[in-house]
């Protein structure tokens, strides 16, 4: 988004005495070039992928080693000073987005691999590493790590595990939880602890459950042993055009009910389609109400098996055209429309919010009727890119900032769109996380005393909250104002 | 008719020990049984059953039996295979975490669970996670729960995800001693086979292969050795334990390792599946040794049935683990009131 769609930005008191005191002591800790502290270079930090919200932190360490990392957080911990860790800055939700009067913990020196053991299928990696740096890692060994993001080129494996991250192919291949299997995480406190194992089903309560997906707010990766897959000889994807969003979903369930799990399952629909394709000319159908792209991977009798039946299956379901990707080319050529999609409405509209609800797919035609009257009534274009495998759906709110009070109905759109997926029995966020984003939204998706249990759960690793606080889950006090407002409306 | 869900509150705020029991087919796993039995039976039935969103919802008590066969109508399964041990239901299946031959490759119980209804310790409702595939609100309590034996909660509703039966399912046995097979499992697991169960036991490896009919029957002649005909009576033997190797009253170690440990210098008679990862032993054998063989390999040693349980049965946490332990039982059962002492003697 623009500069002038900052809706929030924090200004930070940086004269405040305590920041003088903190910086001598970061300083004490860290060589001089892992601290940042003059306004220039802490500005590429005010934010990370939710450009809307900025906040200057009070100090960027950027440390070098493990025990730089310990001794910050003792030095904010003693202080009381709180503190966002950051990997690559690629989320969407304002994960790593600084917090008033805050530190910024950067694990971006972190980037080494540590060990392959191709045999054990297994990679231990430090948090600053590349979600696509592992796979290239490990290519030469026939394996590859199977989430892929659609930021996989920039973002790394500590703001996956932050993020519990997907990607198109989790379906079949899961999510980060499904494919770490060890962490090396420090307390706030500077404690250190090791959950999970390289054996399976490790003792005692499965905290690397709660540590995946935690936005940061538990602990502080030191290092992730994550599972490494062998990677498919052959991969097909068939493009399928529907005359309408239903019969597209419909023919979704249909290749479900087959009994396949497809490697991937994506749709978009006609405004999306349009969009990628005047940026990446795929080919694609514009004027069909929606693509499907449904992927098999596999031995080459795997993926002629199943893109028979997948085909079979489509055209039953009311494809009016269907096109297989003849090569490894032609594959890319397909799905580089769908992976470039975001930046591809980015070309059709000065600024964009991407929402990421999940919802049960039998909801999908509601859903999407109800998006398009919503479209209507706030006067701004959406178009919808949807992981139908899985029911994720983003849609990509178009407006522009400097019109006075797009930003702000871009925003109150938003909201519904995520609290219609709550209402359809879904979630408010897949794979982007809560954030700042979405944290009202929690009010609307848990009562309060789930959110109660939820900041129980964050006080069993920080009890002085000092681990990206604010984030992720609401004070039930905020809530019980946000459903009121709620309510009035 | 009290409805069961107001009569587990009434029992919960007597702020008593409960000892919170399904189908009972696990009194033998976990620490020694403690507190008055909840019965969790009386709170049964499937919710809701989406075979194209892949998603099933049960309340606890439900008979795991019940699950597996509402699924085998649509062809599709619970792919991690959580034994039944007789009677099991939902709640017991979550809470002990247990899975089956299939692990290795096709995840652990916790992998599929989506959605929990728990209840705390002051009688609250709580639901996490939900019954979408893909759900980041909030911590992911419900696959906490996986595993917990209970000790967190009492679990009210469980939704797990479900996937097709695959289409072709062969088994093979080959004659390996244990070292080659090791090897050779995992080298395979390296590659894009379709072996989705292996088992290693007195010099011959079975190997399960399953997936399309293509890549079955490519991978048969790939790896060659001889068709098992009872193939399912096999599998089923190792899930459920009923297998020779796991009848009489001898002591059940089990052995979670790195899947490439060497074959270890076990005093008694040892089974291996999930690629070598899970190794079980038979034997009355010195707890502390076998704990620092297994610690020493990476992994843990926990004694799974019968033997001397006074010293606890699953390895012990460093006790930096212990304390975020503690915390998280003392938050959501701050009475102490499920399940004492069956996971640890210390929670």
């Amino acid at each position: 988004m623009n500069q002038e769609a900052s809706v929030i930005d924090r200004t930070q008191d940086l004269a405040h005495p305590e920041r003088a005191l903190l910086l001598a002591e970061l300083a004490g800790i860290l060589p001089p070039n892992a601290l940042l502290s003059a306004d220039e270079d802490l500005k590429p930090y005010e934010c990370d992928g939710l450009t809307a919200y900025r906040c200057l932190p009070w100090a960027v360490a950027l440390p070098q080693d493990e025990g730089q990392v310990l001794a910050v957080l003792k030095v904010c911990h003693a202080r009381k000073v709180p503190l966002v860790v950051r990997g690559a800055g690629t989320g969407l939700s304002g994960g790593a987005t600084p917090v008033v009067q805050g530190v910024v913990l950067s694990l971006a020196k972190f980037m080494r691999i540590l060990e392959i053991d191709p045999v054990a299928r297994l990679a231990r990696v430090q948090p600053g590493v590349r979600n696509i740096a592992i796979s290239e890692a490990v290519a030469p060994h026939g394996l590859y790590y199977a989430p892929d993001p659609s930021s996989q080129i920039a973002c790394t494996i500590g703001g996956n595990v932050a993020e519990n991250s997907g990607g198109v192919h989790c379906l079949k291949y899961g999510l980060t939880v499904h494919n770490v299997v060890k962490l090396r995480v420090a307390l706030m406190n500077g404690d250190v602890i090791e959950i999970g194992s390289h054996a399976p089903d490790t003792p005692g309560y499965d905290l690397l459950a709660l540590m995946i997906g935690s936005e940061g707010m538990l602990g502080v990766v030191l290092e992730a042993s994550v599972k490494l897959t062998p990677k498919p000889p052959t991969a097909q994807v068939v493009m399928a055009s529907f005359d309408s969003v239903i019969d597209a979903g419909n023919a979704v369930a249909a290749i479900i009910a087959a009994g396949i799990i497809p490697a991937g399952l994506e749709m978009m629909d006609k405004l999306a389609t349009a969009a990628v394709e005047d940026f990446v000319h795929a080919g694609y159908d514009l004027t069909a109400a929606a693509i499907l792209l449904a992927e098999s991977d596999g031995t080459a009798e795997e993926v002629a098996e199943e893109v028979a039946t997948m085909s079979a299956v489509l055209e039953k379901s009311g494809a009016r055209q269907l096109k297989i990707s003849q090569s490894e080319a032609e594959r890319l050529k397909y799905w580089a429309g769908r992976k470039a999609a975001f930046p591809a409405v980015g070309r059709i509209t000065p600024d964009y919010m991407c929402m990421d609800g999940t919802i049960p797919r039998k909801h999908l035609s509601h859903v999407l009727t109800r998006i398009a009257e919503l479209s209507e009534e706030f006067h701004l274009r959406c178009a919808n890119v949807f992981h139908a495998g899985d029911g994720n759906l983003h849609p990509l709110i178009m407006f522009d900032a400097r019109v006075p009070g797009e930003t702000e109905r871009a925003i109150a759109f938003g909201a519904k769109i995520l609290e219609l997926s709550v209402d359809v029995g879904g979630t408010i966020t897949g794979e982007h996380g809560v954030g700042i984003e979405k944290v009202q939204q929690m009010c609307v998706q848990f009562s309060t005393d789930e959110l109660e249990a939820f900041h129980a759960v964050k006080a069993a690793f920080d009890p002085l909250a000092l681990l990206n606080p604010g984030k992720a889950v609401p004070m039930p006090r905020h809530c019980s104002e946000y459903r009121l407002i709620g309510s009035a409306r | 008719m009290t409805d069961p869900v107001d009569a587990f509150r009434t029992r919960i705020l007597e702020r008593k020990p409960l000892r919170l029991r399904g189908g009972g087919s696990k009194d033998f796993y976990g620490g020694p049984l403690s507190g008055e039995i909840l019965d969790t039976r009386v709170h049964a039935g499937i919710i809701g059953y989406e075979p194209t969103e892949l998603v099933i919802t049960a309340r606890a008590g439900t008979p795991l039996a019940e699950i597996k066969s509402a699924l085998a109508t649509r062809r599709q399964v619970l792919a991690c295979e959580p034994p039944a041990f007789g009677a099991a239901t939902l709640g017991g299946v979550v809470a002990a975490g247990l899975s089956g031959p299939r692990r290795a490759t096709a995840g652990s119980l916790r992998d599929y669970v989506l959605g929990v209804k728990l209840m705390d310790g002051e009688g609250r409702e709580l639901n996490f996670g939900g019954q979408v595939m893909k759900n980041v609100a909030g911590y992911d309590v419900s696959r906490l729960i996986a595993g917990s034996l209970g000790t967190l909660g009492l679990i009210l509703e469980v939704s797990l995800k479900v996937l097709p039966q695959p289409p072709a399912d062969v088994t093979l046995q080959l004659a390996m001693p244990q070292d080659k097979a090791l090897e050779a499992i995992n080298r395979w697991a390296g590659q894009p086979v379709p072996l989705v169960a292996n088992c290693w036991q007195d010099g011959v490896l079975t190997l399960r292969l399953a997936g399309s009919q293509a890549a079955v029957a490519a991978a048969c002649e790939k790896l060659g050795g001889e068709r098992l005909a009872a193939a399912a009576a096999f599998w089923e033997g190792l899930q459920e334990q009923t297998a020779d190797f796991f009848v009489g009253d001898e002591p059940l170690w089990r052995l979670s390792l790195p899947s490439v440990t060497p074959p270890l210098d076990l005093p008694g008679p040892v089974l291996i599946e999930w690629g070598g990862a899970q190794r079980w032993l038979r034997g009355t054998v010195d707890a502390a040794d076998l704990h620092r063989v297994a610690a020493t390999a990476g992994g843990h040693a926990s004694l799974f049935r019968g033997g001397d349980k006074s010293g606890g049965v699953f390895a012990p946490l460093s006790p930096g683990l212990m304390e975020v332990h503690r915390k998280l039982k003392q938050s959501f059962d701050p009475y102490g009131v499920f399940n004492p002492g069956r996971l640890f003697p210390e929670l």
